[in-house]
């Protein structure tokens, strides 16, 4: 992962650590986007997606199911099962996919923050 | 430095762009591409599914970044007008000249559209573009009527398009006395005609279109025999048409009817300029397909990187996709009488219509046609291909060896190694078994390093035949695993789980597997120890584990809503729970209906509201249905004794006592049961995993039906018994079930499975001869001992009711995307895009 050096993060208040099930993903408002954000614990990693599964256009991966394929973290969407991967949201079981917006996270004091890239709202699209 | 141009950026345009890259030493090569379309070639093979949701960019075959990475320079949306032999340049309609050392021209055809009077009136498309379904999809919502004119291959993959477009009422016109007179016979023709009537499409042959009629825009057909037919809106599929146009400016040889001729090398009559794919006039013929296309272009980047390489013509198999009937031909389908043997095989009860045509000694295979059915298709393409001898009994090859002999030389083993596996791809079986040797042993793993099965898609099941079949033959024991993270089957973990007592997926995983989990193997052990435990399924951790369904206890919809089911036994209702229902569903906004399950669904829920509405269900006495688990779901009834002049028992109590015994029992897929009170059968128990039926002397019962997509009767298992024993027989077959199969496997293909079948099963069942009898039942009862309703935990326990929310920092909001539109009385999903 890796952002361009010229962009700068605005870090908005999610929810608390707690909020988030263990293994598995909310959906957090953040304007009038809606980001999926995921607690995978059993790696200790957080990750932040865009929730709108680009396959149907569903509102829907907070509610997919993650784990890993070949060691790399990815959620599968609950509608028809297309996964993406939580590093860099490009889909991972079909190349024509489009890919997802992914989001920084950071946790502090069991409170979690999103990075929004220079406070646009939008995409922090990580390379 | 080599310049090569090509013209038209099209599938093969972009193929051949792939391959010489591939193939030539970095910096020796320039390349230019001109594209008259818009946008970067794109996958005209499955350009239907722009119907069926994908967008344009996901159709591409490569993204624009990608020429650029390569170093290519493309001019899209940019047509070369004019090629100059003498001077060797090229000139496009934005005014840019290029010189080149060799042209490559990938022209593509267009849709032959027929001299008919009115061809320009609005609602007349052709079905080529991305362009052209984008109009076709505007102007449908405008149309009621549709039309077609074209029988073959295009012309019906429009016309099904019509039908999902909305218009239930579409026609399709052939000039021929036969659909897809290039590919098939009549007698396969016609057969084909009644499947697709099934689907709803019309279908008129021997009809010569003479007008179109209406002002400006169509309101119909006129035909030769003075008939006319009705249309808001005609797609012509009549036909390609090569674009040689630039070709013939510049003094090229093109064909009588079209197409720039070239010799093996595809060379044009200028050895500078090459023509490949759909333009190409080969030994008098045009390929309209997309594989010839390929090898064109593998010729042509071989000869341009140094390899002697020759075109020597192309099989024309295809194999018709999205139409809901399979339709195949393959080799040549239509070896006159005199020079071969034909074997038909001809089903009109299913539709399934098979002909291959033999060599007269029974030695080898020409060539055939397959409708209704076309899974061996490629199975008979690659024998037809590689001269594989036939066995004795050609026929087998059809109708599979009947004798109990072993597959013969036609199994994917005996192919030789040259045989091409994928023919998009042109990828050989030695490539494949190669791949596997080398230790790409997933399908996955073989698609990424091969490149088979990665356009078409038609010979995965092959490419999986022969991975396993390598495996074997490396004398590998190709174990029944879960996925990558579990080196068990689930029979073995299921063992495993109940020995070490493990209660949550975490433990599982750090007990028996590696890794983090994924969607395949977390809901099978979800699975497993909701079977082996029945707690309650979110807790523990386990909530994450579980299948989206099972996690939020509704299935979710189109949109995200989520239905809700109340169990309701053997489908007896009262007249006051009835109007618990309707009251909920008006409150809360649902769409009601009868199940096939003999209860009512309530869809279109906002996840905030399950808590709530369950609240008021469950207040009422209602229970869940677990509609959305691998559980047992209904219990059908009919009438029975109590109200039935012909009814033997009381099958409603019955049903109701059965389905309040395995209510929440989780298995590896769901269950589905019924009681008939007599032999007329009126709850269809035989089509249920497990299912009964009175008789003068207690009840019959049948285990192990199936409806879904692949229908299979139940078989008797044991008769006459009372009702005691009947109950617990049932508590050993489904737990021997549950102990046994594989994830997600209904009880009927767990039989089909089962070395030994029916015999076997009432062994074990009724016989004892495991002697485990006494521990299934005593098993089955402390899951039926353990039943709590699983939505009464949810509601009366706010840790797990606080899931229940859209937003994690907004959880009073609903999620604002959910709309619905109005249907009849009632609401319905918004349509996806
Ligand atoms: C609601 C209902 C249709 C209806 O309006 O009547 C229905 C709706 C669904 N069925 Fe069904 N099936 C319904 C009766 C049936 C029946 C008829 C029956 O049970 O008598 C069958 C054939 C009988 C059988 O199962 O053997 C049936 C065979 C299937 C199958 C194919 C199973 C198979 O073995 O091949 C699936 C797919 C699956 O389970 O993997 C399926 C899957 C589904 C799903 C769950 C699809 C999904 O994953 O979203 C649908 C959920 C809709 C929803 O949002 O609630 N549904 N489904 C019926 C609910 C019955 C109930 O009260 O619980
Ligand atoms: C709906 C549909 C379904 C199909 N289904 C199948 C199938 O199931 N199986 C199968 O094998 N085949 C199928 N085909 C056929 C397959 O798509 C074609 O065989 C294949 O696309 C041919 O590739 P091509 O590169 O020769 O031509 P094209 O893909 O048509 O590309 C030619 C390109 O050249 C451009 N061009 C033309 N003139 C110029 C110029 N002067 N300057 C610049 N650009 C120019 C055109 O605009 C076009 O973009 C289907 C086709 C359609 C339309
Ligand atoms: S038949 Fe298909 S569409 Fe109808 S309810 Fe069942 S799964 Fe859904
Ligand atoms: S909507 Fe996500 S996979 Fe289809």
């Amino acid at each position: 992962m890796s952002l361009s050096n010229t962009a700068t993060i605005t870090w908005f208040f999610a929810c608390k650590v707690e909020d988030v099930p263990a293994n598995g993903g909310v959906c957090v408002k953040y304007r009038d986007e809606q980001i999926a954000l995921f607690h995978f614990s059993r790696r200790g990693e957080w990750y932040a997606t865009q929730n709108l599964c680009p396959h149907r256009r569903q509102m829907a991966l907070s509610r997919g199911m993650i784990g890993t394929q070949g060691g790399e973290p990815k959620v599968a969407c609950p509608f028809h099962k297309k996964s993406f991967s939580l590093a860099d949201g490009r889909c991972l079981s079909d190349d024509t996919e489009c890919s997802l917006t992914t989001y920084p996270v950071k946790v502090e004091e069991d409170r979690v923050y999103i990075g929004i890239v220079n406070g646009s709202g939008h995409a922090a699209v990580m390379a | 430095m080599t310049k090569i141009v090509i013209i038209g950026n099209g599938m093969t345009s972009y193929k051949f762009c792939e391959k010489i890259i591939a193939k030539a030493v970095p910096g020796t090569l320039q390349l230019v591409v001109f594209g008259e379309e818009p946008r970067p070639a794109y996958d005209r093979v499955h350009l239907s599914a722009f119907f069926s949701g994908k967008t344009a960019q996901d159709l591409e075959l490569a993204p624009a970044d990608w020429y650029a990475q390569q170093g290519i320079t493309l001019h899209l949306g940019d047509p070369v007008q004019h090629i100059d032999r003498a001077q060797k340049t090229v000139h496009s309609h934005k005014g840019i000249t290029e010189t080149y050392d060799y042209l490559v021209m990938a022209t593509g055809a267009a849709a032959f559209v027929p001299p008919i009077p009115g061809v320009d009136k609005k609602g007349v498309f052709i079905y080529r573009t991305i362009e052209d379904l984008e109009m076709i999809r505007d102007y449908a919502p405008h149309a009621a009527t549709g039309a077609v004119i074209g029988g073959g291959l295009l012309g019906l993959e429009a016309a099904k398009a019509l039908l999902d477009l909305g218009l239930r009422d579409t026609h399709v016109i052939e000039f021929a006395p036969r659909l897809m007179p290039r590919q098939i016979d009549d007698s396969g023709s016609s057969l084909l005609k009644a499947q697709l009537e099934k689907l709803g499409l019309r279908v008129h042959t021997s009809m010569q279109t003479t007008a179109i009629l209406g002002d400006d825009t169509i309101t119909g057909l006129q035909f030769a025999d003075d008939s006319s037919l009705p249309a808001d809106i005609l797609i012509i599929s009549a036909g390609i048409a090569p674009r040689d146009e630039l070709a013939r400016l510049c003094g090229l040889d093109t064909g009588h009817r079209g197409g720039i001729v070239v010799n093996e090398q595809l060379q044009t009559s200028d050895p500078y300029i090459y023509a490949i794919g759909e333009c190409a006039l080969y030994n008098g013929m045009i390929y309209g397909l997309v594989a010839p296309g390929y090898e064109m272009a593998e010729v042509v980047a071989s000869q341009l990187t140094g390899t002697e390489k020759a075109f020597t013509g192309f099989d024309m198999s295809t194999k018709l996709k999205l139409i809901g009937v399979d339709v195949a031909s393959f080799g040549n389908p239509f070896t006159p009488a005199d020079q071969c043997r034909s074997i038909v095989f001809e089903d009109t009860l299913k539709g399934v219509y098979k002909r291959i045509n033999i060599t007269p000694d029974g030695q080898h295979l020409l060539g055939g046609i397959l409708i209704g059915d076309a899974d061996d298709y490629n199975m008979l393409l690659q024998t037809a291909k590689n001269k594989v001898v036939l066995p004795p009994n050609p026929e087998d090859v059809l109708l599979g060896a009947r004798g109990g002999q072993a597959e013969g030389a036609a199994g994917v083993l005996g192919l030789p190694d040259e045989a091409t596996i994928c023919s998009c791809e042109n990828i050989s079986k030695a490539a494949i078994c190669n791949a596997v040797k080398d230790g790409h042993e997933t399908l996955d793993a073989v698609k990424k390093c091969t490149k088979a099965a990665t356009c078409c898609g038609g010979c995965a099941p092959m490419v999986k035949d022969l991975i396993t079949a390598t495996l074997k033959s490396q004398g590998k024991y190709i174990r029944n695993v879960l996925c990558e993270h579990f080196d068990y089957s689930r029979q073995e973990l299921f063992d495993l789980i109940r020995i070490k007592n493990l209660y949550s997926f975490d433990e599982v995983l750090d007990h028996y597997g590696h890794g983090d989990g994924c969607e395949v193997c977390k809901p099978a052990i979800a699975s497993i120890l909701a079977s082996l435990w029945n707690e309650m399924i979110l807790a523990k951790g386990n909530d994450t584990a579980q299948d989206s369904n099972d996690r939020f206890l509704a299935n979710i919809q189109k949109g995200g809503t989520y239905s809700v089911v109340p169990r309701v036994p053997g489908g007896e209702i009262t007249p006051r729970q009835l109007m618990v229902i309707a009251q909920v569903a008006e409150k809360y906004n649902l769409y009601t209906k009868i199940t096939g399950g003999q209860r009512i669904d309530m869809f279109g829920a906002h996840v905030n509201d399950l808590p709530l509405i369950w609240e008021e269900l469950i207040a009422a006495g209602f229970e869940s249905g677990h509609a959305y688990g691998k559980a047992l779901r209904t219990v059908k009834s009919c009438v029975g004794s109590t109200w039935c002049r012909f009814g033997l028992h009381d099958s409603v109590s019955y049903a109701i006592r059965i389905e309040q015994r395995y209510r929440g029992l989780r298995a590896p897929h769901k269950i589905k049961s019924a009681v008939s009170g007599c032999i007329r059968e009126c709850a269809e128990a035989q089509s249920k995993d497990f299912g009964i039926i009175a008789t003068e002397k207690g009840w019959n019962l049948y285990v192990c039906g199936n409806g879904g997509s692949k229908p299979q009767h139940a078989v008797l298992l044991a008769g006459d018994l009372d009702s005691e024993t009947c109950i617990r027989y049932i508590d050993r077959f489904l737990m021997f079930y549950i102990k046994t199969a594989d994830p997600l496997t209904r009880t009927a293909t767990w039989l089909n499975k089962l070395d030994g079948g029916i015999e076997y099963l009432r062994n074990v069942v009724v016989n004892d001869s495991l002697g485990i009898a006494a521990q299934l039942e005593s098993e089955m009862q402390a899951l039926v001992d353990n039943y709590k309703c699983e939505w009464k935990e949810v509601v009366e326990n706010p840790a797990l009711r606080k899931r229940f929310s859209h937003f994690v920092n907004a959880p009073e909001e609903k999620d604002p995307t959910v709309s619905f539109e109005h249907l009849r009385e009632q609401k319905k999903a918004a349509e996806w895009k």
